[in-house]
């Protein structure tokens, strides 16, 4: 039953705040939703699955051969804790920003938890597939409406990218199912398949391609610095935050152990598509004056390196993307809150026509400086342990690949440290001469993401425990 | 054979409403309770209840198939009189012989669900057809309707023409009308006397059919057509009617199609794709929504061709899910585009902020119409390419590929009104919209979602 809790509380407090009177009670159901949530799913986290408390399945299309069927594994467990926290955090961090309409911002954001539960529990490819496209449609009138001067286009684009993507996967699904000797879109089934060389290359592409489009994977990623800049930034969080990790996620889950020899024949192209993609991304990032498009830039740098990550194939580095995955998620979400308080502060998000916050919101230069530590990934935070088992995973499969993928880090200190520096130090400017501290809820988050980001960089083995058993089954196959 | 003596007898007895009564409402209201006696009595019919049996020699047959698409064509027939009648009964002032038109469509219609004949055929598509001329050009006064209606005159008397020469051909090949015994042939019980004949044959009635379905490169009628037509009438001729000529098309073709071998296959490819271009690409530039609906129709005959590709089960089904999803959506879009005054893009800016019911709905039956997981137009496109996928082979999955890059393209005009409603500002001039017309868009798009969340119930009733 837990399952479907997860994704039920989202759907039906959604809708219902659709209808809700008044400013804020949209605002103050979707915070009290989502902590509910984030509540069971703590729960879910020591709950053992002996008599399938992890685990909900009921008949949905009989002629098709498709079920409701949803599983909590490891790695569902970890991404849904990651959602479930984020999405308090972000309407906790955001409090204070205004919306037009508010109860329909936020009926559509606990939408997208919704889909975004269901793609991580999913244990049906169809059932799959309809949230996939669950947590796109809400996303796409959150830009449209909300977003910023040049949203509409930019929406627009980012919708048409992933939808092609997510139709080719439907070709893809439909090519799986009919190679299933019962008709089924059953996970285990899919598993079960035998296909020969031929048919895996063909279904990996369709899958890929859809899955590429949703991380991004260079050269696939020309929506999503636009798409992160316009979105409003309480969405920007989650599309980097949580978005994202779809794409990893769906590798892991519906790629690696359906067409294994595929994967292996074009594990080479992928993993220098994402090294450049590093590599490219980050000297872009240097370049860029806008802080949502900085890190936006160093987002696909990271996730470049996840995805090279996966396709080394080996235990440690897909042990580093397990953690990296929620430790990202995290991080990136720290970033945003920045990022927004800065832009609601001072009312710009240049990088040339700020600097000396530090001077008047010393606790927030504090906050962030950790957060930039940990988007460099220094030792200590949480993202050092994920990059270092990643490299580590990188490196036993090819020195010069890691080699080269290596300059990423430093190049990752140098667009940070810059960040830092030009918004935080050196002398005020006149748009910053007349700023304070942030409000108490923005410190508040932080400081709990601050806490997570030191805490599992200290002692990441639960992460590692926690999906522990999606590696191994990964690999048995 | 109840749906076809019914439908004819109550577009005779419409014809007399207008001289018993001349108020319009009560026309109306007649034509409503007409289409509830049609529906009971073809679901009588298929349930065994009550049924009219006369001896038609096996010229038609009656199968659940066709029942089912009766009920669905009669009933979309209903929710169309109940969204637009008002306006049906505003285009000029014969309100009454709009009403029996439409009924004499019907019974065109019903033949075409059973015909087991070609000549029961024929007659099927000139019933459905001549009623539709004069619908077209019902908006006496209006230039562009008069030209509209010549135009598909003379584009469908040339395509009649065809057919008959087909139908020719055919019974030179093999001495009667029956579809069956082609069938029969398949098993080698007739020798294969003259391959020509019969090719050519089908090949006329196929392209024949293919006019009436607007598929290109036969297709260039549409979209002056229904641009010219009122618009009530329009969406009566882009949903039910159409969707009928792809039922007669799957009836003769599952029939047929064995005797054509590849080249029958490499033509339909052929047409499938050029349909999908055509239709996808030209939509996308557009200026008026309903010159892009018609585009967009043109597009939907490309997917609903996939049936004919693959002329399977799941086909069967798909091509009835796809009738159903279709025409809901289409007549909803159209209900609400009658209401807008300015049928541009334009038009619509700002209508989620005046009338949000009327933009939620609209966005609903367009997010069908693309394909959208969530609404029975993604089943209904699902079905075709599962159906196109099951087939198998290499041909097939690029088919499919190349079908879901055309459904991306679609996204981008059906999107362009929904950015229009939601995201531009504006103030549409709207037409008065009535309690009941709110409540039936509500109804249609609640039932496109339910649809679109469980085809079970489509699916099921099928194999009821």
């Amino acid at each position: 039953m837990i399952p479907l809790l997860l994704i039920l509380i989202p759907l039906l407090t959604g809708f219902f705040s659709f209808f809700m009177k008044g400013n804020n009670s949209g605002k103050h159901i979707a915070l009290a939703a989502s902590s509910i949530l984030m509540v069971i799913m703590t729960w879910a986290l020591f709950t053992k699955n002996q008599n399938g408390e992890l685990q909900y399945q009921i008949s949905w299309i009989s002629t098709l051969g498709s079920n409701i069927s949803l599983s909590l594994d490891g790695m569902s467990k970890m991404l849904c804790l990651l959602t479930a926290i984020s999405f308090p955090i972000i309407f906790a961090a955001t409090y204070n920003n205004q919306y037009k309409k508010p109860n329909y911002f936020y009926a559509l954001m606990l939408l997208t938890q919704a889909g975004l539960m269901g793609v991580f529990l999913a244990a049906d490819c169809l059932l799959f597939y309809f949230f996939w496209e669950l947590a796109l449609i809400p996303v796409y009138f959150l830009c449209s409406i909300w977003g910023g001067e040049k949203r509409i286009a930019v929406t627009f684009k980012f919708f048409i990218y992933t939808f092609i993507g997510s139709l080719l996967m439907l070709v893809g699904i439909l090519f799986l199912y009919f190679k299933t000797p019962n008709h089924s879109f059953a996970i285990a089934d899919f598993y079960a398949l035998q296909l020969t060389a031929k048919e895996q290359a063909l279904s990996f592409w369709l899958f890929f391609i859809a899955f590429a489009i949703k991380m991004p994977i260079f050269p696939f990623h020309t929506w999503q610095p636009d798409a992160y800049e316009q979105s409003p930034t309480a969405v920007t969080m989650v599309l980097s935050g949580i978005m994202v990790k779809m794409g990893i996620y769906a590798v892991i889950r519906w790629m690696l152990p359906i067409f294994p020899d595929a994967v292996h024949a074009n594990a080479m192209f992928i993993i220098i598509l994402s090294v450049i993609g590093m590599i490219y991304a980050s000297i872009i990032a240097i370049k860029q004056d806008d802080v949502k498009r900085l890190i936006a830039y160093s987002s696909i740098a990271h996730i470049g390196l996840m995805c090279a990550a996966i396709f080394v194939m080996n235990n440690i580095g897909l042990k580093g993307v397990m953690i990296q995955m929620f430790s990202h998620g995290i991080n990136v979400i720290g970033l945003w809150i920045v990022a927004d308080a800065i832009e609601q502060k001072t009312g710009t998000r240049k990088l040339s026509e700020l600097g000396g916050l530090a001077q008047k919101a010393p606790t927030l230069a504090i906050l962030f400086v950790i957060m930039a530590f940990a988007n460099i990934a220094l030792p200590l935070t949480n993202a050092f342990v994920g990059e270092f088992l990643m490299f580590n995973g990188l490196f036993e499969y090819n020195v010069y690949i890691a080699a080269v993928a290596g300059i990423s880090i430093i190049l990752a200190a140098v667009y940070t440290l810059n960040l830092v520096q030009k918004v935080f130090y050196g002398n005020t400017v006149s748009l910053t001469e007349n700023t304070n501290e942030v409000s108490l809820n923005v410190q508040l988050m932080l400081i709990v993401l601050v806490v997570v980001i030191v805490t599992f960089g200290v002692y990441p083995q639960p992460l590692i425990d926690l999906t522990k058993d999606t590696v191994t089954a990964v690999f048995n196959k | 054979m109840n749906a076809i003596i019914f439908s004819a007898l109550l577009g005779v007895v419409m014809m007399f409403a207008g001289i018993a009564t001349p108020n319009k409402m009560a026309i109306k209201n007649i034509a409503i309770a007409a289409l509830l006696v049609l529906l009971l009595g073809n679901l009588s019919d298929a349930y065994g209840w009550f049924s009219i049996k006369v001896n038609v020699n096996e010229m038609l047959a009656f199968t659940k198939f066709g029942f089912f698409f009766n009920t669905i064509a009669i009933a979309s027939t209903l929710l169309y009189v109940l969204l637009s009648g008002n306006d049906i009964v505003k285009v000029g002032s014969n309100a009454a012989e709009y009403f029996a038109l439409i009924f004499f469509v019907l019974c065109g219609i019903t033949l075409l669900t059973s015909f087991n004949n070609l000549l029961m055929m024929f007659l099927g598509i000139e019933i459905m057809s001549i009623p539709l001329y004069i619908l077209t050009g019902s908006a006496k006064k209006n230039l562009k309707s008069n030209e509209a209606s010549l135009k598909y005159f003379l584009m469908g008397a040339f395509s009649t023409g065809l057919m008959l020469m087909g139908i020719a051909l055919l019974y030179g090949a093999t001495g009667n009308f029956d579809i069956s015994p082609l069938v029969i042939k398949q098993e080698g019980a007739l020798p294969k006397s003259a391959p020509i004949l019969e090719v050519f044959g089908l090949l006329f009635v196929f392209v024949s059919m293919l006019f009436k379905v607007s598929a290109a490169p036969f297709h260039f009628w549409t979209p002056d057509v229904y641009d010219g037509a009122p618009s009530v009438f329009t969406s009566f001729m882009a949903t039910i009617v159409k969707a009928a000529g792809f039922i007669a098309l799957v009836t003769l073709f599952f029939a047929k199609a064995e005797e054509l071998g590849t080249l029958w296959k490499m033509v339909l490819v052929v047409v499938i794709i050029s349909t999908l271009l055509i239709g996808n690409v030209t939509a996308v530039f557009q200026q008026s929504v309903k010159r892009m609906l018609a585009y967009s129709s043109i597009a939907q005959a490309g997917f609903m061709l996939f049936a004919l590709y693959s002329r399977n089960d799941i086909a069967k089904e798909g091509i009835l899910l796809y009738s159903v999803a279709y025409t809901l959506a289409t007549v909803g879009i159209f209900a609400i585009l009658i209401k807008i005054d300015d049928h541009s893009f334009d038009g619509y800016n700002g209508l989620a902020k005046a009338y949000p019911l009327l933009a939620l709905t609209n966005t609903i039956f367009l997010l069908s119409l693309a394909g959208i997981p969530l609404t029975a137009g993604f089943f209904a496109k699902y079905f075709m390419l599962a159906s196109v996928m099951q087939t198998g082979g290499s041909l097939a999955i690029w088919l499919v590929i190349l079908g879901v890059l055309f459904a991306a393209i679609s996204v981008y005009y059906y999107f362009k009104v929904v950015q229009a409603m939601y995201f531009k500002e504006g103030t549409p001039i709207v037409a008065k919209v009535s309690t009941s017309f709110r409540f039936l868009l509500l109804f249609v798009a609640f039932l496109i979602v339910l649809f679109g969340i469980y085809p079970d119930l489509i699916i099921s009733a099928f194999y009821w």
